[in-house]
């Protein structure tokens, strides 16, 4: 009765932050609700298999996508933690097996936090040809009493395609720890992306890595955030040319906002055969003035052309 | 409908724009030209209210806006496309289109075709850096047309254009006239001015003649394509 009434209160606080709750309680769709240290409801779809242990502090994971499995729905995992106070470690291992194909979309939900952690530690293996794609969306309260500490370890097989994308805008960010590193295999595709609306006192550094370990393996980091306020980023970028005919990027916007804002970005390119190629761009500043100018020129006033621009940004 | 006054700017304590007098009337194409250097983006600027005068007046509608902000004027029913417009991450074409009006997505559809950009493949898109030069004008001017400005300025619409994109460009700013813009055509082409209904020429900051759009094409090339002032910063002088 405690786990149908909890279930049901992290659905209305995710649908309360503008979630897609038909995804959540569709039969057909894949999916894993957690909140604290317990499962609350595990789906598997055709194809997935979902293992789940409930330690103290909270949930380990195996999620396993079965070789060739081409899974028609996005997979919904659902994170959580309601009270104010409160531990989330999440351990996952996830497995997607060659040539599958599948897009999961995390939501991770802390709408009450003034003391609560929330750790997830993946361990990610994709198979040879297989696609990956991983959204992951939070939806905070506007305390930022949070901190937000993802790590992942990423092995993208040969002809493989890791996506990922992770999206703090909405709320206070708190403190986020965000720490992805990828090795990609021959022909690999492996793509970071981080978007990010600091605010108040927020505190964000965020570590993107690609490892370009075979023939052919490309590569981005990317990042995108808004800064209000006293808010305080670091970004740090980096790739590494390890193969011949590697191609590696880092593109890194950070655009300040508010007179206590601290940013840094710092981008590493690294390039170890001759045949790789590894550039950078990052910028940071104030909201472009060209763009600004158009906008107001259409009769924008300035807070509606600064609104449009950090919307288009972290979309 | 627009006047402008006596204009002065220097920069440094060189002039660039020179007592300058211009009027653009209701629902007319009223084309500047200019080689490079002229003056023909500072006057732009001036007009849209990126830059101020040191001295002189814009009059629009019988108000004195010299000093009015962007905004002020956008808000009045002036508004600009930039020689190289901005892009927007984020923001698709259609958004675009829309920023400040309530315009259903027929006739958003209408501008796109007008500037010859089929909607069911732009609509959707960025205008971003995946925009080629010739596509970002052609969405420009669409969100120009959008507008319905009162006035609308120019600045070089056609340069860096390719061959494909040019009568499309041109359409739209004949339909911008058509739907009851006042348009200030800036370019240094001749080609392009032959839609004004008048001309003025500009250089070092200011007209030096006026007249209909024949005429002012053959005053121009005979004089000013073989002045030594081509390329030449306005502030070195006539």
């Amino acid at each position: 009765m405690l786990v149908v009434k909890e279930y049901e209160a992290l659905l209305e606080a995710y649908g309360r932050a503008g979630g897609n709750l038909d995804a959540l309680r569709n039969n057909e769709v894949g999916n894993l609700v957690i909140h604290e240290n317990k499962v609350l409801s595990v789906q598997e779809a055709d194809g997935i298999k979902v293992e789940t242990k409930e330690t103290e502090s909270g949930v380990s994971i195996h999620f396993l996508v079965e070789e060739g499995a081409k899974i028609e729905y996005p997979v919904h995992l659902c994170f959580g933690v309601l009270p104010e106070e409160g531990l989330q470690e999440i351990m996952l291992r996830v497995e997607a097996q060659n040539n599958s194909a599948v897009n999961v979309i995390a939501h991770c939900i802390f709408p009450n936090a003034v003391d609560v952690i929330h750790k997830m530690d993946a361990d990610i293996k994709i198979g040879d040809n297989a696609k990956f794609s991983y959204r992951e969306t939070h939806y905070h309260g506007e305390i930022g009493g949070i901190k937000v500490i993802p790590k992942a370890k990423i092995v993208v097989g040969k002809g493989a395609v890791w996506e990922s994308t992770f999206s703090l805008i909405q709320g206070s960010v708190g403190l986020l720890d965000y720490d992805f590193e990828i090795f990609g295999d021959e022909k690999s595709t492996n793509e970071l992306l981080v978007k990010v609306f600091g605010k108040k006192e927020d505190d964000i550094s965020i570590v993107e890595k690609i490892h370009l370990n075979g023939q052919g393996a490309r590569g981005l980091a990317k990042s995108r955030l808004v800064l209000n306020d006293n808010a305080k980023a670091m970004v740090r970028g980096e790739t590494y040319g390890n193969a011949p005919f590697a191609r590696g990027h880092v593109d890194c916007l950070e655009i300040v906002n508010g007179d206590g804002v601290i940013a840094r970005a710092i981008p590493v390119v690294y390039v170890n055969d001759k045949q790789a190629k590894v550039t950078h761009e990052a910028a940071i500043g104030s909201v472009d003035k060209k763009q600004m100018q158009t906008l107001m020129a259409r009769g924008l006033s300035e807070e509606e052309a600064v609104d449009i621009i950090v919307k288009g940004i972290l979309r | 409908m627009l006047q402008v006054k006596y204009l002065k700017l220097t920069l440094n304590g060189n002039p660039i724009i020179n007592e300058l007098n211009l009027e653009v009337k209701e629902g007319k194409i009223h084309g500047l030209l200019g080689v490079n250097g002229a003056g023909k983006t500072s006057l732009a600027n001036l007009i849209m209210g990126i830059s101020y005068p040191d001295e002189g007046s814009i009059i629009f509608e019988e108000q004195d806006i010299t000093r009015c902000t962007i905004s002020e004027r956008g808000k009045m029913g002036i508004t600009m496309a930039w020689q190289e417009p901005a892009r927007f991450e984020g923001l698709s074409v259609g958004e675009y289109l829309r920023v400040s009006n309530n315009l259903g997505v027929n006739d958003i559809e209408n501008y796109l075709w007008m500037v010859g950009l089929p909607p069911g493949e732009y609509l959707d898109r960025a205008v971003d850096a995946n925009l080629s030069g010739g596509e970002r004008k052609r969405v420009e001017l669409a969100s120009v047309l959008a507008l319905k400005p009162k006035v609308a300025v120019l600045d070089e619409p056609d340069s860096g254009i390719d061959v494909v994109s040019l009568p499309h460009i041109m359409n739209g700013i004949t339909e911008m006239s058509k739907q009851g813009s006042a348009v200030l055509l800036i370019t240094h082409s001749e080609e392009a001015v032959r839609v004004a209904e008048e001309v003025s020429i500009i250089c070092a900051g200011e007209i030096i003649n006026s007249g209909p759009p024949r005429e002012m094409c053959r005053w121009f090339r005979d004089n000013c394509q073989t002045c030594p002032h081509i390329g030449e910063p306005s502030y070195k002088g006539v």
